[in-house]
């Protein structure tokens, strides 16, 4: 069971991979939506080389990092931006040497900032008006939906929460795709010129069946430009795919970034475990996201802080649980570890013997506290017993948060 | 009397000739479950705990008089097991499959919708009547029969609250997982209304998390439409705020789906609020004092 606290305060319980911008586009132009021309660059030679090949007289250079708000963030300790508008390949070398290497702070990313290790030179383009768009699946209405704003540029969640009437929202059936009506419709809402509505027509289109087409979580343009000819490019793309849906996009796999990720998460994520480090000091192991989620709420309320987030999943076997137990002790920061399993799929002999297995092969250098019930409970128990493991046996949740927290010692403030 | 599932209920396994399919079919049937078949296509004829299995839904609802399937097909085929068993007119469909596409469920929602069959699921842990009808992999021994209904979209949280209950004395008249993947076939108010409309059912007890906007709508069902005593958990509340991909998630909530803005409607609502997970039986008891 997937879960990423990646949506600001919301969060999106099922897993999705992320991709940068440069590819998101290319994806988007195969797939027929207008975006501008651009190149990647690694290094300032290869950005001033991008900004002469493109041949335009502005560009935009732009930091690519797993985050948004990049044009109103700044490099650390600098004034530098994550977006800046170059106008010779000399500013395009400068602004790429302020970037890379660097670490880009928005946020999005939180005060520790990411790495900046490649830049995107985009061909610049001659804005009328700026617009929202994004696609995405509506909960509520069971469905994809389209939605769209004339507020483009801005923070979308202020636009959502102070003028709700401003978000424009069309759902479509993933395989009749959105209708050109729809796509009118918005066009008109959006008080587009009758003369563009050809081109908003084919660009909401086909946003939406790429969306479909490739498993998409999450597809979002901002801004959407309105161009002074006419047509509409998308200036920005972010995009996000369904993890459960991989399996039949193989060449998606690819453009995974690990650079980007957490290293205990990827490793986390190879063993099919959900992993989301935290900055406490109580390690948890639980068995399904939302009592993963409680077990961190527990532990807090008897005044704890929890090291991770960790749901072991249904299926996990005795590997896969070892591992679990070796990601958690990798984090230096663990002073004790919290078990929590409530055995369904999961059965409590599994953990049990894992949690044997682990304490002989990995070794415990912080206090264990378990707790089990659940599917084959009693047999589960008598392993542990019958091990001789150090291990601090809980029952029910309040002894276990109690405990843990004792063994683990009073939180550094 | 309870919901969905009772002593009567026949019910075939799809997917049964696989490991856990095998394994949690065995379980239902130590349970008291009238298991009746089961489904893989291309091992008709085959037994298995011996159940009969068939090669397709449609002939083991003709032969066995199936009214509920529960489904472990894995999740790249489970979008289309869903759409068979409702093809075959099952009423009661329990899609336990976890990691289904997103996109395969909303190819599969409409259909479900416009047929007679109720689709629970998926990624859930099934529905259970104590002491009648266990379907899914919740573990039976931690219910007892009684009056209080218990619905969630987290499984082990599920058991955990069940369990409290039972120590408490408050038995259960059914239990219903709902499913965590973002589109599911059930949502918490579908359930309220049966749980409502059940007479067996004294009170009601719920648990959400962060996200989405499920609990708020809930909670606007139960202020107009639940006479009975309600109380609720959401998990989550100290999940800290992470980094942000993008923005669409609040947007379609609108700014809801914080814990604060659920607990506020739930408490606006008269919904018990359980203070941390160890209080959720607590809360339970304290909603039905209150009411009484």
């Amino acid at each position: 069971m997937g879960y990423l606290p990646r949506l600001g305060s919301q969060f999106s319980r099922e897993a999705v991979m992320k991709i940068h911008e440069f590819q998101a586009k290319d994806l988007l132009r195969t797939a027929g939506v207008p975006v501008l021309a651009g190149r990647v660059a690694r290094t300032p030679d290869e950005a001033a080389a991008a900004f002469t090949a493109l041949g335009t007289p502005v560009c935009a250079v732009k930091a690519q990092i797993h985050a948004g708000g990049r044009g109103k963030g700044k490099v650390r300790g600098s004034e530098q931006r994550g977006v800046e508008l170059a106008k010779t390949a000399d500013d395009a070398r400068r602004i790429a040497e302020g970037l890379l290497a660097k670490t880009l702070v928005t946020i999005q990313t939180g005060p520790e900032g990411q790495v900046v290790r490649q830049v995107f030179v985009e061909s610049g383009c001659a804005i009328d008006r700026e617009l929202y768009c994004a696609v995405l699946v509506d909960r509520r209405v069971g469905s994809p939906v389209l939605i769209a704003s004339t507020a483009g540029g801005m923070d979308i969640e202020e636009v959502a929460a102070k003028t709700p009437e401003l978000i424009l929202s069309e759902p479509f059936d993933p395989d009749r795709g959105l209708g050109g009506w729809q796509a009118r419709l918005l066009a008109s809402k959006l008080g587009l010129p009758t003369a563009s509505w050809r081109h908003a027509e084919t660009f909401f289109k086909k946003l939406c069946a790429a969306f479909v087409s490739l498993d998409a979580s999450l597809l979002e343009i901002n801004p959407l430009v309105l161009a002074k000819d006419g047509t509409l490019v998308a200036l920005d793309a972010k995009m996000t795919f369904d993890d459960n849906a991989l399996f039949r996009h193989k060449d998606l796999a690819a453009l995974r970034d690990e650079a980007e990720e957490e290293p205990a998460e990827i490793r986390a994520a190879a063993a099919g475990l959900s992993y989301v480090k935290l900055n406490g000091t109580i390690g948890c192991l639980v068995n399904g996201a939302g009592l993963a989620m409680s077990t961190m709420d527990l532990v807090k309320h008897h005044g704890g802080e929890p090291a991770n987030f960790l749901d072991v999943g249904g299926g996990a076997d005795v590997n896969q649980v070892t591992e679990a137990f070796r990601i958690i002790l990798s984090d230096t920061n663990v002073k004790a570890i919290l078990v929590n399993i409530f055995g369904g799929i999961m059965r409590c002999t599994t953990i049990a013997t894992a949690l044997v297995e682990a304490s002989k092969t990995v070794g415990f250098t912080v206090p264990l506290v378990v707790r089990l019930e659940g599917t084959e409970v009693e047999e589960g128990k008598k392993i542990l017993a019958a091990s001789g493991a150090k291990i601090i046996t809980a029952d029910g949740l309040t002894d276990a948060a109690k405990k843990v927290v004792a063994a683990a010692g009073k939180p550094e403030a | 009397m309870s919901i969905l599932v009772n002593r009567d209920t026949r019910v075939i396994c799809q997917g049964i000739t696989g490991k856990v399919g095998e394994f949690h079919t065995r379980g239902c049937l130590d349970y008291g479950t009238r298991m009746v078949g089961g489904v893989t296509p291309g091992k008709g004829g085959e037994t298995v705990a011996g159940l009969p299995v068939f090669n397709t839904v449609a002939e083991a609802r003709d032969a066995t008089g199936a009214n509920a399937t529960m489904i472990f097909v894995p999740p790249a085929f489970a979008a289309d097991a869903i759409l068979e068993a409702v093809g075959a007119g099952v009423e009661l469909v329990i899609a336990i499959t976890e990691g289904i596409p997103v996109m395969d469920m909303a190819r599969v929602l409409p259909v479900v919708q416009a047929s007679q069959s109720r689709l629970i699921g998926p990624n859930c842990p099934g529905v259970i009547t104590p002491g009648e009808c266990k379907i899914g992999i919740m573990p039976g021994y931690i219910h007892t029969p009684g009056h209080v209904g218990v619905m969630s979209r987290s499984g082990t949280l599920t058991y955990e609250a069940v369990w409290q209950l039972t120590q408490l004395g408050h038995g259960q008249s059914t239990c219903v997982g709902l499913g965590g993947d973002p589109l599911v076939g059930s949502s918490f108010i579908d359930i309220l209304e049966l749980f409502q409309n059940d007479p067996d059912t004294h009170a009601i007890l719920m648990m959400g998390e962060i996200g989405g906007s499920a609990e708020e709508e809930a909670a606007a069902y139960v202020k107009a439409h639940v006479t009975k005593p309600c109380a609720a958990f959401i998990a989550g509340r100290t999940a800290p705020p992470g980094k942000r991909m993008g923005h669409a998630g609040a947007i379609i909530s609108g700014g809801k789906g914080t814990a604060e803005a659920k607990l506020a409607a739930l408490a606006d609502a008269g919904i018990e609020i359980a203070e941390s997970p160890a209080d959720m039986g607590s809360a339970l008891v304290r909603a039905i004092k209150r009411h009484s």
